[in-house]
Protein backbone atom coordinates (compact mmCIF):
# COMPACT_ATOMS: atom_id res chain seq x y z
CA UNK A 1 0.00 0.00 0.00
CA UNK A 2 1.37 3.65 -0.86
CA UNK A 3 1.71 6.22 2.24
CA UNK A 4 -0.19 9.33 1.63
CA UNK A 5 1.41 11.77 -0.98
CA UNK A 6 2.91 14.89 0.78
CA UNK A 7 2.67 17.88 -1.59
CA UNK A 8 6.23 19.25 -2.01
CA UNK A 9 8.04 22.25 -3.29
CA UNK A 10 7.94 22.93 -7.22
CA UNK A 11 10.85 21.25 -9.21
CA UNK A 12 12.27 25.09 -9.77
CA UNK A 13 12.90 25.25 -5.57
CA UNK A 14 14.53 21.59 -5.68
CA UNK A 15 16.85 22.65 -8.39
CA UNK A 16 17.40 26.23 -6.21
CA UNK A 17 18.51 23.78 -3.20
CA UNK A 18 20.65 21.58 -4.86
CA UNK A 19 22.76 24.72 -6.37
CA UNK A 20 23.47 25.88 -3.27
CA UNK A 21 26.26 23.06 -2.81
CA UNK A 22 27.39 24.14 -6.21
CA UNK A 23 30.49 26.58 -5.27
CA UNK A 24 32.97 28.76 -7.11
CA UNK A 25 35.59 26.63 -9.11
CA UNK A 26 33.51 23.50 -9.59
CA UNK A 27 33.35 21.49 -12.79
CA UNK A 28 29.58 20.69 -13.17
CA UNK A 29 27.94 18.17 -14.85
CA UNK A 30 23.84 18.51 -14.79
CA UNK A 31 21.92 15.74 -16.26
CA UNK A 32 18.45 15.81 -17.65
CA UNK A 33 14.92 17.17 -15.79
CA UNK A 34 15.85 18.76 -12.24
CA UNK A 35 19.43 18.96 -12.63
CA UNK A 36 19.10 21.09 -15.59
CA UNK A 37 17.25 23.55 -14.14
CA UNK A 38 20.28 24.12 -11.42
CA UNK A 39 21.67 26.29 -14.53
CA UNK A 40 19.15 28.71 -13.48
CA UNK A 41 20.16 29.36 -10.43
CA UNK A 42 24.06 29.75 -10.55
CA UNK A 43 24.46 32.71 -12.38
CA UNK A 44 27.24 34.71 -10.55
CA UNK A 45 29.03 32.12 -9.63
CA UNK A 46 32.32 30.60 -11.17
CA UNK A 47 31.26 27.94 -12.30
CA UNK A 48 31.79 25.70 -15.22
CA UNK A 49 29.04 23.56 -16.85
CA UNK A 50 29.88 20.60 -18.53
CA UNK A 51 27.93 19.02 -21.15
CA UNK A 52 28.91 15.58 -22.35
CA UNK A 53 27.97 16.22 -25.71
CA UNK A 54 31.49 18.16 -25.84
CA UNK A 55 31.44 21.38 -24.41
CA UNK A 56 32.96 23.40 -21.36
CA UNK A 57 31.20 26.58 -20.18
CA UNK A 58 27.76 25.52 -21.56
CA UNK A 59 25.89 29.15 -21.35
CA UNK A 60 22.03 30.12 -20.67
CA UNK A 61 19.64 28.13 -22.81
CA UNK A 62 19.11 29.95 -26.37
CA UNK A 63 16.54 31.95 -27.66
CA UNK A 64 14.73 33.09 -31.14
CA UNK A 65 17.79 34.34 -33.02
CA UNK A 66 19.70 32.88 -31.07
CA UNK A 67 19.14 29.25 -31.42
CA UNK A 68 21.70 27.46 -33.37
CA UNK A 69 21.29 23.58 -34.76
CA UNK A 70 24.90 22.80 -34.48
CA UNK A 71 24.89 24.31 -30.29
CA UNK A 72 23.15 22.02 -28.24
CA UNK A 73 23.36 20.96 -24.34
CA UNK A 74 23.04 17.00 -23.15
CA UNK A 75 19.85 17.32 -22.85
CA UNK A 76 18.91 18.48 -26.27
CA UNK A 77 17.98 22.12 -25.74
CA UNK A 78 19.68 25.00 -27.80
CA UNK A 79 22.30 26.74 -25.38
CA UNK A 80 24.64 29.93 -25.92
CA UNK A 81 28.43 30.26 -25.42
CA UNK A 82 29.87 31.77 -22.68
CA UNK A 83 33.94 33.67 -23.21
CA UNK A 84 36.08 30.80 -23.06
CA UNK A 85 33.74 27.80 -23.86
CA UNK A 86 35.40 25.41 -25.72
CA UNK A 87 34.09 22.37 -27.90
CA UNK A 88 35.50 18.66 -27.82
CA UNK A 89 35.00 15.42 -29.19
CA UNK A 90 32.91 12.62 -27.67
CA UNK A 91 35.78 10.46 -26.76
CA UNK A 92 37.65 13.65 -24.80
CA UNK A 93 34.39 14.78 -23.31
CA UNK A 94 33.85 11.26 -22.03
CA UNK A 95 37.74 10.89 -20.73
CA UNK A 96 37.12 14.01 -18.70
CA UNK A 97 34.08 12.16 -17.16
CA UNK A 98 35.56 8.67 -16.79
CA UNK A 99 38.91 10.06 -15.98
CA UNK A 100 37.65 11.74 -12.66
CA UNK A 101 38.23 15.66 -13.83
CA UNK A 102 33.83 16.57 -12.95
CA UNK A 103 33.68 17.49 -9.14
CA UNK A 104 29.90 17.33 -9.16
CA UNK A 105 27.14 15.41 -11.28
CA UNK A 106 23.61 15.75 -10.70
CA UNK A 107 21.15 13.31 -12.24
CA UNK A 108 17.19 12.45 -12.38
CA UNK A 109 16.27 9.30 -10.32
CA UNK A 110 13.40 6.65 -10.67
CA UNK A 111 14.26 4.96 -7.48
CA UNK A 112 17.31 5.15 -4.42
CA UNK A 113 18.54 3.19 -1.75
CA UNK A 114 19.63 3.78 1.67
CA UNK A 115 23.32 2.33 0.37
CA UNK A 116 23.68 4.79 -2.56
CA UNK A 117 22.37 2.71 -4.98
CA UNK A 118 20.11 4.08 -7.89
CA UNK A 119 18.06 3.60 -10.82
CA UNK A 120 17.23 5.98 -13.56
CA UNK A 121 17.56 4.69 -16.95
CA UNK A 122 15.13 2.03 -17.50
CA UNK A 123 11.95 1.54 -16.59
CA UNK A 124 10.40 -1.71 -16.53
CA UNK A 125 7.23 -0.61 -16.95
CA UNK A 126 8.02 -0.24 -20.34
CA UNK A 127 7.97 -3.10 -20.97
CA UNK A 128 11.39 -3.62 -22.80
CA UNK A 129 14.91 -5.66 -21.58
CA UNK A 130 16.48 -2.18 -22.41
CA UNK A 131 16.47 1.43 -21.98
CA UNK A 132 18.51 5.09 -22.73
CA UNK A 133 21.07 5.14 -20.60
CA UNK A 134 23.11 7.56 -22.43
CA UNK A 135 26.40 8.99 -20.20
CA UNK A 136 24.54 8.24 -17.09
CA UNK A 137 26.59 5.72 -15.90
CA UNK A 138 29.72 6.96 -17.03
CA UNK A 139 28.98 10.00 -14.83
CA UNK A 140 28.69 7.70 -11.76
CA UNK A 141 31.95 5.96 -12.49
CA UNK A 142 34.25 8.93 -12.67
CA UNK A 143 32.35 12.06 -11.06
CA UNK A 144 33.78 12.96 -7.47
CA UNK A 145 30.53 13.80 -6.49
CA UNK A 146 27.54 12.12 -7.44
CA UNK A 147 23.90 14.19 -6.40
CA UNK A 148 20.52 12.96 -6.84
CA UNK A 149 17.87 15.54 -7.52
CA UNK A 150 14.37 14.20 -7.91
CA UNK A 151 10.28 14.20 -6.38
CA UNK A 152 10.25 12.06 -3.22
CA UNK A 153 7.77 10.17 -4.30
CA UNK A 154 6.42 8.70 -7.59
CA UNK A 155 3.13 11.02 -9.03
CA UNK A 156 0.99 8.19 -7.07
CA UNK A 157 2.59 8.55 -3.98
CA UNK A 158 4.76 5.56 -4.12
CA UNK A 159 7.95 5.17 -2.26
CA UNK A 160 11.02 6.27 -4.48
CA UNK A 161 13.27 6.43 -1.50
CA UNK A 162 13.44 2.42 -1.14
CA UNK A 163 14.85 -0.41 1.00
CA UNK A 164 15.64 -2.48 -2.22
CA UNK A 165 15.85 -1.36 -5.62
CA UNK A 166 13.28 -3.08 -8.27
CA UNK A 167 14.10 -1.05 -11.41
CA UNK A 168 17.70 -1.87 -13.22
CA UNK A 169 20.55 -0.21 -11.22
CA UNK A 170 22.58 2.85 -12.70
CA UNK A 171 25.18 2.55 -10.13
CA UNK A 172 25.72 1.25 -6.75
CA UNK A 173 26.80 3.16 -3.65
CA UNK A 174 27.66 6.25 -5.43
CA UNK A 175 25.24 8.78 -4.15
CA UNK A 176 26.22 11.06 -1.72
CA UNK A 177 23.11 13.48 -1.71
CA UNK A 178 19.86 13.48 -2.02
CA UNK A 179 17.71 16.44 -2.62
CA UNK A 180 13.80 15.84 -3.28
CA UNK A 181 10.72 18.04 -2.58
CA UNK A 182 10.31 17.13 0.83
CA UNK A 183 14.01 17.15 2.14
CA UNK A 184 17.51 17.15 2.24
CA UNK A 185 19.07 13.69 2.94
CA UNK A 186 23.21 12.58 2.90
CA UNK A 187 23.73 9.55 2.51
CA UNK A 188 26.49 7.74 4.86
CA UNK A 189 27.87 4.52 6.04
CA UNK A 190 25.38 4.52 8.75
CA UNK A 191 22.65 5.35 6.37
CA UNK A 192 19.85 8.63 4.89
CA UNK A 193 20.61 10.99 7.30
CA UNK A 194 17.68 13.35 7.43
CA UNK A 195 19.81 17.21 7.18
CA UNK A 196 16.70 19.21 5.83
CA UNK A 197 12.65 19.12 5.47
CA UNK A 198 10.24 21.34 3.36
CA UNK A 199 9.14 24.31 5.52
CA UNK A 200 6.17 23.12 7.42
CA UNK A 201 7.11 19.37 7.58
CA UNK A 202 8.02 17.72 10.11
CA UNK A 203 10.85 14.84 10.06
CA UNK A 204 8.06 12.56 11.03
CA UNK A 205 6.15 13.27 7.57
CA UNK A 206 8.98 12.87 5.98
CA UNK A 207 9.58 9.04 7.16
CA UNK A 208 6.26 8.62 6.23
CA UNK A 209 6.65 8.82 2.55
CA UNK A 210 9.96 7.06 2.69
CA UNK A 211 10.85 3.22 3.00
CA UNK A 212 14.30 3.23 4.33
CA UNK A 213 14.08 4.41 8.21
CA UNK A 214 15.50 7.76 8.71
CA UNK A 215 18.83 9.27 10.73
CA UNK A 216 17.07 12.27 11.78
CA UNK A 217 20.42 14.82 12.30
CA UNK A 218 20.01 16.49 15.50
CA UNK A 219 20.84 19.72 12.92
CA UNK A 220 17.76 18.81 10.97
CA UNK A 221 15.96 22.45 10.04
CA UNK A 222 13.89 23.34 7.90
CA UNK A 223 15.33 24.35 4.29
CA UNK A 224 16.71 27.94 3.27
CA UNK A 225 15.12 29.11 0.07
CA UNK B 1 44.55 13.94 -53.60
CA UNK B 2 40.70 14.75 -54.66
CA UNK B 3 38.56 12.57 -52.18
CA UNK B 4 35.38 15.26 -53.96
CA UNK B 5 32.18 13.22 -55.40
CA UNK B 6 30.04 14.70 -57.30
CA UNK B 7 26.70 12.67 -55.64
CA UNK B 8 25.97 11.13 -52.83
CA UNK B 9 25.12 8.17 -54.98
CA UNK B 10 28.54 7.64 -56.37
CA UNK B 11 29.70 7.78 -52.82
CA UNK B 12 27.76 5.09 -51.22
CA UNK B 13 27.63 2.90 -54.52
CA UNK B 14 29.75 0.30 -53.04
CA UNK B 15 27.49 -0.55 -49.74
CA UNK B 16 26.41 -3.92 -49.92
CA UNK B 17 23.37 -5.75 -48.01
CA UNK B 18 24.87 -6.14 -44.36
CA UNK B 19 27.10 -3.64 -44.26
CA UNK B 20 27.88 -1.78 -40.77
CA UNK B 21 27.72 1.72 -40.56
CA UNK B 22 28.36 4.08 -37.98
CA UNK B 23 26.05 7.22 -37.89
CA UNK B 24 27.05 10.05 -35.24
CA UNK B 25 24.92 12.42 -33.86
CA UNK B 26 23.89 13.69 -30.51
CA UNK B 27 19.69 13.68 -30.95
CA UNK B 28 19.46 15.96 -34.32
CA UNK B 29 23.18 17.35 -33.91
CA UNK B 30 25.51 16.60 -36.41
CA UNK B 31 23.54 13.63 -37.98
CA UNK B 32 24.49 13.04 -41.66
CA UNK B 33 21.01 13.21 -43.18
CA UNK B 34 21.88 13.44 -46.29
CA UNK B 35 23.61 10.15 -46.50
CA UNK B 36 20.93 8.62 -44.48
CA UNK B 37 18.29 9.77 -47.34
CA UNK B 38 20.48 8.39 -50.04
CA UNK B 39 21.09 5.10 -48.22
CA UNK B 40 16.91 4.78 -47.83
CA UNK B 41 17.01 5.45 -51.58
CA UNK B 42 19.65 3.19 -52.63
CA UNK B 43 17.50 0.55 -50.53
CA UNK B 44 20.21 -1.47 -49.25
CA UNK B 45 18.88 -3.88 -46.52
CA UNK B 46 19.64 -6.11 -43.87
CA UNK B 47 21.90 -2.95 -42.42
CA UNK B 48 23.41 -2.51 -39.21
CA UNK B 49 23.81 0.95 -37.80
CA UNK B 50 26.24 1.49 -35.00
CA UNK B 51 25.20 4.85 -32.74
CA UNK B 52 26.51 6.89 -29.90
CA UNK B 53 23.51 9.24 -28.62
CA UNK B 54 20.22 9.07 -30.23
CA UNK B 55 20.75 10.12 -33.90
CA UNK B 56 18.06 8.24 -35.32
CA UNK B 57 15.80 10.08 -33.29
CA UNK B 58 16.69 13.56 -34.61
CA UNK B 59 16.84 11.67 -37.56
CA UNK B 60 12.85 10.41 -37.05
CA UNK B 61 11.94 10.65 -40.64
CA UNK B 62 14.70 8.59 -41.70
CA UNK B 63 14.24 6.11 -39.16
CA UNK B 64 10.25 5.04 -40.07
CA UNK B 65 11.67 4.98 -43.78
CA UNK B 66 14.04 2.35 -43.15
CA UNK B 67 12.19 0.41 -40.63
CA UNK B 68 9.08 0.52 -43.21
CA UNK B 69 11.24 -0.37 -45.99
CA UNK B 70 12.68 -3.15 -43.76
CA UNK B 71 16.26 -1.94 -44.18
CA UNK B 72 17.81 -2.43 -40.62
CA UNK B 73 19.16 -5.61 -39.33
CA UNK B 74 20.51 -4.12 -35.95
CA UNK B 75 21.01 -1.01 -34.09
CA UNK B 76 23.84 0.00 -31.39
CA UNK B 77 22.92 2.77 -29.32
CA UNK B 78 23.24 4.09 -25.95
CA UNK B 79 20.11 6.01 -25.94
CA UNK B 80 17.69 5.28 -29.06
CA UNK B 81 13.94 4.86 -28.03
CA UNK B 82 12.21 8.00 -27.50
CA UNK B 83 11.68 9.40 -23.88
CA UNK B 84 8.35 9.02 -24.54
CA UNK B 85 6.86 5.45 -24.03
CA UNK B 86 3.12 6.26 -25.34
CA UNK B 87 5.37 8.02 -28.62
CA UNK B 88 7.51 5.01 -28.79
CA UNK B 89 4.61 2.47 -28.61
CA UNK B 90 3.45 4.55 -31.81
CA UNK B 91 6.68 4.41 -33.31
CA UNK B 92 7.88 1.67 -36.10
CA UNK B 93 11.34 1.42 -35.32
CA UNK B 94 10.44 0.51 -31.60
CA UNK B 95 7.46 -1.48 -32.97
CA UNK B 96 9.95 -3.49 -34.49
CA UNK B 97 12.07 -4.05 -31.75
CA UNK B 98 9.51 -5.35 -29.52
CA UNK B 99 8.86 -7.73 -32.75
CA UNK B 100 12.13 -9.15 -32.57
CA UNK B 101 12.82 -7.58 -36.34
CA UNK B 102 15.26 -5.26 -35.22
CA UNK B 103 18.08 -6.43 -32.88
CA UNK B 104 18.67 -3.48 -30.86
CA UNK B 105 21.62 -2.94 -28.60
CA UNK B 106 22.77 -1.32 -25.41
CA UNK B 107 25.88 0.49 -24.06
CA UNK B 108 27.04 3.34 -21.78
CA UNK B 109 28.12 6.71 -23.88
CA UNK B 110 31.30 6.84 -23.30
CA UNK B 111 32.01 3.11 -23.90
CA UNK B 112 30.07 3.94 -27.51
CA UNK B 113 32.48 6.64 -27.67
CA UNK B 114 35.64 4.85 -26.36
CA UNK B 115 34.86 1.59 -29.07
CA UNK B 116 35.37 3.51 -32.24
CA UNK B 117 38.35 5.95 -30.43
CA UNK B 118 39.99 2.29 -29.74
CA UNK B 119 38.88 1.30 -33.19
CA UNK B 120 40.50 3.69 -34.94
CA UNK B 121 43.39 3.54 -32.87
CA UNK B 122 44.68 0.01 -33.04
CA UNK B 123 43.23 -0.78 -29.35
CA UNK B 124 41.55 -3.63 -29.68
CA UNK B 125 39.71 -3.87 -26.35
CA UNK B 126 39.59 -1.85 -23.01
CA UNK B 127 38.82 -1.89 -19.49
CA UNK B 128 36.42 0.44 -17.95
CA UNK B 129 34.69 0.95 -14.55
CA UNK B 130 31.74 2.43 -16.26
CA UNK B 131 28.55 0.01 -15.75
CA UNK B 132 30.42 -1.79 -13.02
CA UNK B 133 26.96 -3.39 -10.97
CA UNK B 134 24.58 -3.05 -13.48
CA UNK B 135 23.35 -4.99 -16.16
CA UNK B 136 26.34 -3.23 -18.54
CA UNK B 137 28.22 -6.58 -17.04
CA UNK B 138 26.44 -8.46 -19.64
CA UNK B 139 25.63 -8.11 -23.18
CA UNK B 140 22.45 -5.72 -22.87
CA UNK B 141 19.28 -6.58 -25.91
CA UNK B 142 15.88 -6.45 -26.40
CA UNK B 143 16.25 -9.81 -27.45
CA UNK B 144 16.13 -12.00 -24.40
CA UNK B 145 16.43 -11.06 -20.38
CA UNK B 146 19.02 -14.04 -19.93
CA UNK B 147 22.09 -12.43 -20.55
CA UNK B 148 25.84 -13.24 -21.77
CA UNK B 149 28.24 -12.21 -19.00
CA UNK B 150 31.12 -9.95 -20.40
CA UNK B 151 34.44 -9.95 -18.70
CA UNK B 152 35.61 -8.64 -16.03
CA UNK B 153 39.20 -7.63 -14.26
CA UNK B 154 39.97 -6.63 -10.77
CA UNK B 155 42.87 -4.21 -11.11
CA UNK B 156 44.36 -2.47 -8.06
CA UNK B 157 41.34 -3.82 -6.14
CA UNK B 158 38.74 -1.87 -8.56
CA UNK B 159 36.48 -4.27 -10.76
CA UNK B 160 36.46 -2.98 -14.88
CA UNK B 161 34.51 -4.31 -17.62
CA UNK B 162 36.19 -5.53 -20.90
CA UNK B 163 34.43 -3.63 -23.99
CA UNK B 164 35.56 -4.56 -27.62
CA UNK B 165 36.74 -1.84 -30.28
CA UNK B 166 34.31 -1.09 -32.72
CA UNK B 167 35.52 -0.86 -36.78
CA UNK B 168 32.47 -0.33 -38.20
CA UNK B 169 32.74 -1.09 -42.28
CA UNK B 170 31.76 2.76 -43.26
CA UNK B 171 31.42 5.76 -41.29
CA UNK B 172 28.90 8.93 -42.65
CA UNK B 173 30.13 11.47 -41.80
CA UNK B 174 28.45 15.72 -41.39
CA UNK B 175 31.21 18.16 -41.72
CA UNK B 176 31.16 21.59 -41.67
CA UNK B 177 34.25 22.57 -43.50
CA UNK B 178 36.09 19.99 -45.45
CA UNK B 179 38.72 20.73 -47.95
CA UNK B 180 39.36 18.38 -51.32
CA UNK B 181 41.14 16.12 -49.74
CA UNK B 182 39.46 15.23 -46.90
CA UNK B 183 40.75 17.45 -44.17
CA UNK B 184 37.36 18.18 -41.54
CA UNK B 185 36.09 20.89 -39.34
CA UNK B 186 33.12 20.26 -37.69
CA UNK B 187 30.57 22.95 -35.99
CA UNK B 188 30.20 23.11 -32.56
CA UNK B 189 28.81 20.45 -30.35
CA UNK B 190 27.72 18.81 -33.89
CA UNK B 191 31.12 17.27 -33.42
CA UNK B 192 30.34 14.90 -30.87
CA UNK B 193 30.58 11.09 -32.44
CA UNK B 194 31.73 12.76 -35.83
CA UNK B 195 35.43 12.58 -34.97
CA UNK B 196 35.78 8.88 -33.64
CA UNK B 197 33.62 7.37 -36.04
CA UNK B 198 35.77 8.66 -39.40
CA UNK B 199 38.94 7.38 -37.41
CA UNK B 200 37.41 3.85 -36.70
CA UNK B 201 35.52 2.91 -40.54
CA UNK B 202 37.01 0.75 -42.91
CA UNK B 203 35.59 3.57 -45.65
CA UNK B 204 34.50 6.88 -44.33
CA UNK B 205 32.29 9.55 -46.15
CA UNK B 206 32.03 12.68 -45.36
CA UNK B 207 28.78 15.14 -46.37
CA UNK B 208 29.97 18.71 -45.92
CA UNK B 209 28.17 21.83 -45.86
CA UNK B 210 31.29 23.83 -48.02
CA UNK B 211 34.50 22.28 -49.65
CA UNK B 212 37.75 24.39 -49.89
CA UNK B 213 40.86 24.08 -51.49
CA UNK B 214 43.86 21.84 -49.68
CA UNK B 215 45.66 25.20 -48.13
CA UNK B 216 42.49 27.23 -47.52
CA UNK B 217 41.99 25.58 -44.00
CA UNK B 218 44.55 26.65 -41.23
CA UNK B 219 46.50 23.65 -40.26
CA UNK B 220 46.64 24.57 -36.30
CA UNK B 221 42.37 24.11 -36.61
CA UNK B 222 41.57 20.92 -37.91
CA UNK B 223 39.71 18.25 -36.36
CA UNK B 224 40.11 15.56 -38.28
CA UNK B 225 42.83 14.95 -40.41
CA UNK B 226 41.92 13.69 -44.19
CA UNK B 227 44.13 10.32 -43.84
CA UNK B 228 40.50 8.78 -41.88
CA UNK B 229 38.55 10.23 -44.64
CA UNK B 230 37.48 8.48 -48.47
CA UNK B 231 34.87 10.20 -50.21
CA UNK B 232 33.05 13.75 -50.14
CA UNK B 233 30.20 15.23 -51.24
CA UNK B 234 28.70 18.61 -50.89
CA UNK B 235 25.26 18.91 -49.18
CA UNK B 236 23.20 21.74 -48.13
CA UNK B 237 22.86 22.56 -44.62
CA UNK B 238 20.29 20.34 -43.20
CA UNK B 239 17.38 21.68 -41.48
CA UNK B 240 16.04 20.02 -38.48
CA UNK B 241 14.32 20.96 -35.49
CA UNK B 242 15.89 20.73 -32.13
CA UNK B 243 13.50 18.02 -29.41
CA UNK B 244 13.11 15.15 -28.01
CA UNK B 245 10.30 13.11 -26.59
Amino acid sequence: MSPEKIEGLPREMIALRVSREVQDGMYVNLGIGIPTLISNWIEGKDVCLQSEIGMLKTGALADGDQVDQDLINASCQAVTELPGTAYFDIAESFGMIRGGHIDVAVMGALQINARGDYAGWSNPSRGLFVGNVGGSMDLCAGAKKLYIAMEHTTKDGEYKIVNELSYPATALGRVSMLFTDLAVIDITPKGMVLKEVMPGLTPEMVQSVTEPKLIIDPNCKEMEL
Amino acid sequence: MNKVLPSLEEAIADIKDGAIIAIPGFFACGVPRALLQALIKKGTKNLTLTCGCGPLLGAADELKQLTLNGQLKKVIDSYGLFRSASKGMQDPFEQAIRAGKIEFEVYPMGTMAEKYRAGGAGIPAFYTPTGVGSVMENIVNEITDKRTPKETKVINGKKYILEYALQPDYAFVHAKYADTEGNLRYAKTARNFNHVMATAAKITIVEAENIVEPGKMDGDNIHTPGIYVKRIVKVERPKFAITID
